[in-house]
């Protein structure tokens, strides 16, 4: 089952973390098998946020909520359950000074394809 | 079959029903994959009971018997409804389902308890939702029993168990027990819902009513299960604990309900066999040497039960104890409960310093019974405004009938 595992941080609080502990833990998980894709993120004050109201595009400076704690970066994982995600998550360095935030991923192409494949 | 044993093979069906329903339960959810279907599985079962054993007979292992007819009843019902997901789930259960050869052995049946109490206790559920659902999975309350209990309203609390079946199946928390090294932790998320269910019942949050006693049954219930399944000493520590709470609960309150204080209680009402029982829980957890908090506060409590009278209490070896446990886990409200200690062994004028400085800290200065403690060791040391204000503001915290009566009159005496 895979799950995404948002990485939230303070982001004043981000030189408390070295760039290289959290490459170290990457190159492991991804030599485990566990991670389909994970990647750091700009700082907060890159984001844009586009939306479409009344047929018109509408497009802000800024992320989609103002936190305290900001989207830093993603893991997306395999794992067998929760408790392997929440286990594989633990350790992710930033959960020291911050927030993982997992979230089960639904098959909605499989659960397309199979309503698609019964109506046949 | 004559009419006679049609009805006492009925009766036979409804004992068994209260006896292994939960057993049988808890074996289906791991069999099929899924509470609801589990559930549903679960009435099938005892409805072809119910049809076929008054004709057949009384199978020779009835809880067998039931497993394999919720199984196959489920397996039936998901290829009539051809519910899609259902069938995809069923695919990736079916050879697990159909391999399922000693699906009903005895010690399997009681992991199978052991891994429902601790799914339903999962700490990625919410709090109240992980109450609402050992109440209704594990101890087979219904979720208008639950609603009762905890004064919420039925919609809410059935609300709150679907949603948290919901999350156990999108987010696939998985259906067993924790390896050793997360023991310690997912246990202690067990005991703390016991508890709370116990604190429920025993000391209602708001409200009339001191107790709601069905709880308190419930909670110990549990333990006991819990305890039976999974020998350690903070299972043991804890249904010591609620049991001495439980020995003293006839003499925490008078007929018409005003609250009784501890030194006041009439101690020759105490449950003597419920506190014997407890304090050789306490004897071995400690000894077994892996005691936790939990067993900490059974033996303060039990030191409590066996003093002959309030003045005679070890109030010593109490200290000792609330100093062991303040290591182990640090909190105002324990280090409060020191501080009455003291004020027994060393005078209220030493607990008055130490209570002043806890509120200092702030953490308590909500708290009432930090204020109810302040106000009574000023008024042991005359200090009749202090404490009259100390009063007004437990007063004005407390929520619960018996408890700010008990406090108007403190505060009416001091007047006087």
């Amino acid at each position: 089952m895979k799950y995404l595992c948002l990485v939230y941080l303070d982001e004043a609080r981000l030189d408390e973390l070295p760039d290289a502990e959290c490459v170290a833990y990457d190159r492991e998980i991804r030599g485990s098998g566990h991670c389909l894709a994970s990647e750091a993120l700009q700082p907060v004050h890159t984001a844009t946020t586009v939306r479409i109201r009344d047929g018109r595009l509408g497009i802000t400076d800024g992320p989609f909520a103002e936190t305290k704690e900001q989207l830093a970066g993603f893991y997306m994982i395999e794992a067998h359950d929760l408790d392997q995600a929440i286990e594989l998550a633990s350790r992710i360095p930033p959960a020291r000074v911050g927030s993982i935030e997992i979230r089960p991923v639904r098959p909605i192409r499989e659960t397309v394809a199979a309503a698609e494949a019964l109506g046949r | 079959m004559d009419p006679d044993s049609t009805a006492r093979i009925t009766d036979t069906i409804e004992r068994i029903y209260r006896g292994e329903s939960r057993r049988v339960l808890s074996t289906l959810i791991r069999l099929l994959g899924d509470f609801e279907l589990a559930e549903e599985a679960l009435h099938e079962a005892f409805r072809a009971a119910l049809e076929q054993w008054p004709r057949d007979g009384l199978p020779a292992n009835p809880r067998a018997w039931l497993v394999s007819a919720g199984r196959f009843r489920a397996i039936d019902a998901i290829r009539r409804n051809a519910r899609f997901s259902a069938l995809e789930e069923l695919e990736a259960h079916g050879h697990e389902i159909a391999a399922e050869e000693h699906g009903s052995r005895d010690e399997d049946i009681e992991d199978d308890r052991l891994r429902l109490i601790f799914t339903c206790c999962h700490p990625a559920l919410a709090a109240d939702a992980q109450v609402a659902l050992t109440l209704r999975e594990v101890c087979g309350l219904s979720t208008e029993e639950i609603a009762q209990a905890f004064l919420t309203p039925v919609p809410t609390l059935a609300q709150r168990i679907v949603r948290a079946k919901g999350k156990i199946r999108d987010s696939r928390i998985p259906y067993q027990v924790p390896p050793p090294e997360a023991l310690p932790e997912r246990l202690d998320s067990v005991l703390r819902v016991i508890y709370l269910v116990f604190n429920e019942g025993y000391s209602a949050s708001s409200g009339e009513t001191l107790t709601r006693h069905d709880l308190c049954t419930e909670a110990i219930r549990l333990a006991r299960l819990l305890g039976g399944l999974l020998p350690e000493a903070e299972v043991d520590g804890l249904l010591a604990l609620m049991l001495l709470h439980e020995a003293r609960r006839s003499t925490r309150s008078t007929a018409d309900g005003e609250l009784i204080l501890l030194e006041d209680q009439d101690r020759s009402r105490w449950d003597r066999a419920r506190i014997a029982e407890a304090c050789s829980l306490v004897e071995q957890a400690l000894a077994s040497r892996r005691y936790g908090p939990y067993c900490l506060q059974a033996a303060i409590a039990a030191v409590t039960a066996e003093a002959p009278s309030f003045a005679e209490t070890d109030w010593h070896e109490i200290i000792g104890l609330y100093d062991a446990l303040l290591r182990l886990a640090p909190s105002p409200v324990v280090e409060l409960n020191r501080a009455v200690a003291v004020a027994m062994r060393d005078g209220p004028a030493d607990a008055l310093a130490l209570v002043d400085a806890l509120l200092a800290r702030g953490e308590l200065r909500d708290y009432r019974f930090a204020h109810a403690a302040r106000a009574d060791l000023c008024r042991r040391l005359g200090r009749k405004a202090e404490a009259g204000d100390a009063y007004r503001r437990a007063l004005a915290l407390s929520r619960q009938g018996p408890e700010q009566r008990f406090l108007a009159r403190r505060l009416s005496e001091l007047e006087r």
